[in-house]
């Protein structure tokens, strides 16, 4: 039950929901930058939402798979190969052992996961499978995969990966139904939703309204750990203030000194000390997580009240998300939906 | 030092809330936040997923879909801050602190090749290093909150006597155990990371091991007391710690 890391991507890691509980102790929460691409990939496969997964990030692994597996592939960026066919994003995919898993590069997003039946088997490292990078602990021995590496899949007796190893008959196997993280967005053009962050009222007036109709370019010093924007304009304090350091949160938009908005995304540390001058909504940190350095964006301005409203219909739509895959595999089961 | 008659609240995030007790670095106000750490540890509010305490007062995380919420109350996290404000008004002022602080005495060889910068900072101030080591290790200081890399405390209390700026060149890599004076602050470093602290000296105890229950050495509230040790000690601790960590 294994899958043995041919070429390891840009930044390939293992990632689940995050850590939690720790915090306190100053360690990050990490996990998936687009948690509803993760959540999606495993509702797929049958898997437990928060199974560990691969995170891959710009290009994609060569992955060989030394045994059958069910796997899926959401997110954004990049799609799957197998045996020179490309297949669709976020469909279940059966991969007979022996095959190879690559990636091709797509125009949009920049990140994909990639769930197996089973999940993948890492330890748990404080009650989590991510991985902390910096720390250098938690997934695949605290680090991003190198070539070589074998990683394990957890043994399981999923009834999906049963039912589409005994109709693929050997072969790689698709159905034609799926899910994934973007069709969530209705809107394409909807800009990054905030609301005001503790310190808003700090800021100018003029750089409050710069915040919101300003388009900001995102740097290549952007990673899992935080957004840097760049733009002509700055924002500017009425005046300065000491900001003694206080826990922060995905989504913390901070304004360091050079007036340059930056988004603490999965990888941030426990605690800030910058005037955190908005909050992007976590309705849209998924999207925000698939935005690529040198892609421009704006914010848009929403009340606390909305923001809150927003999640709750998101999570409504994940949940009946989860039920409509439960009920297409067991059209399968049954016989009466794919063949 | 100032402590608001009332607590007061702003929204972090749709699943985190800070409550804030006062404004400045002070341990009568930190002596609060400890007090409300430990209650709401007893007493977990609806959807209660962890607490972050900070200088002035602690950030609540919650799972939105579990709080319980009245019509009174427009959202959700209105809810929790209910539940948060019910506990507030349990708190006692009176008592000094409700409970008894955690001491931790770390055990630092100063000077020589790792305290790079002992004579620095005794240069600066016009002391002997002697001196520097006698005023760092005198007092017991407060762990105001751990935060920004996994067990790294953030420390108050210091003599000003021997208060020195970062260095004006970061070095690449400090090591893990390094303590080191930035201004007014001291503080240990947890892991080897690049930094700008002027290093007097090094501890041989892990203050961050995952493979402890609990992985960081020091919690806020706590209180902690430098000891100066020989080559020898150093030595000896360091070798402890290091079976501790295959076991």
């Amino acid at each position: 039950m294994t899958v043995e890391v041919v070429k390891p991507g840009v930044q390939t890691t293992i990632q689940d929901i995050g850590r939690f509980g720790y915090l306190r102790q100053g360690v990050l929460q990490s996990g998936a930058m687009d948690t509803i691409s993760l959540r999606t990939a495993n509702q797929l496969v049958g898997n437990d939402e928060n199974a560990a997964v691969l995170e891959l990030t710009i290009a994609g692994p060569s992955l060989k798979f030394e045994t059958d597996a069910l796997l899926a592939v959401t997110g954004a960026g990049m799609q799957p190969v197998i045996d020179g066919k490309e297949y669709s994003l976020g469909v279940p995919l059966f991969i007979p052992k022996g095959q190879m898993l690559s990636f091709k590069p797509i125009k949009h997003g920049i990140r994909a996961y990639v769930a197996v039946a089973g999940g993948f088997d890492v330890p748990q490292v404080m009650e989590s499978h991510s991985t902390y990078l910096r720390a250098g602990f938690g997934g695949f021995e605290g680090r991003a995969l190198q070539k070589g590496d074998v990683l394990a899949i957890q043994e399981t007796n999923n009834p999906y990966f049963n039912w589409m190893k005994e109709q693929a008959r050997g072969v790689v196997k698709t159905l034609n139904w799926g899910a994934n993280s973007l069709r969530l967005d209705e809107d394409p053009h909807q800009g990054i939703r905030v609301f005001k962050g503790t310190h808003w009222d700090r800021f100018t007036e003029d750089s409050q309204t710069k915040l919101i109709h300003t388009e900001y370019f995102l740097t290549t010093q952007s990673d899992r750990m935080g957004y840097r924007f760049e733009a002509e304009e700055t924002l500017e304090l009425k005046e300065a203030f000491n900001v003694l350091s206080e826990a922060v949160d995905f989504g913390t938009v901070q304004v360091p000194s050079e007036g340059k908005p930056m988004i603490l995304m999965a990888d941030r540390q426990t605690t800030g000390g910058y005037p955190r001058m908005a909050q992007v909504i976590a309705a849209d940190l998924s999207r925000l997580a698939q935005l690529r350095p040198t892609e421009t964006m704006r914010f848009e301005l929403v009340s606390f009240k909305e923001a809150e409203d927003l999640y709750v219909q998101q999570e409504r739509s994940m949940n009946e998300r989860r039920a409509g895959i439960r009920l297409r595999w067991n059209e399968c089961l049954k016989g009466v939906g794919e063949s | 030092m100032a402590v608001f008659k009332e607590a007061e609240f702003y929204e972090l995030s749709e699943r985190a809330v800070t409550v804030k007790f006062g404004e400045g670095i002070d341990p009568v106000l930190h002596a609060r936040v400890s007090q409300f750490m430990q209650l709401v540890n007893e007493q977990p509010f609806h959807g209660y997923v962890e607490a972050v305490p900070s200088y002035t007062g602690i950030t609540f995380f919650y799972n939105p879909l579990k709080v319980i919420k009245t019509n009174n109350e427009i959202t959700i996290q209105q809810g929790v801050i209910a539940e948060i404000k019910e506990r507030i008004a349990q708190l006692d002022y009176t008592a000094k602190s409700g409970l008894e602080a955690n001491k931790i005495e770390i055990p630092v060889l100063y000077g020589g090749e790792f305290g790079p910068d002992l004579h620095e900072v005794a240069h600066t101030n016009g002391l002997s290093t002697d001196e520097v080591i006698h005023l760092h290790s005198e007092r017991t200081y407060l762990v105001y909150m751990i935060g920004f890399a996994p067990g790294f405390p953030f420390i108050g209390g210091m003599n000003e006597r021997i208060a020195t700026p970062r260095k004006s060149k970061p070095r690449e890599k400090v090591p893990a155990g390094s303590v080191g004076i930035a201004g007014h602050q001291t503080g240990v470093y947890p892991m080897a990371t690049p930094g700008g602290w002027q290093l007097i000296g090094q501890t041989p105890l892990k203050l961050f091991d995952v493979n402890r229950d609990v992985p960081s050495l020091l919690q806020s509230g706590d209180q902690v007391t430098f000891k100066p040790i020989s080559n020898e000690t150093f030595l000896e601790l360091k070798e402890r710690s290091e079976k501790s960590h295959d076991s």
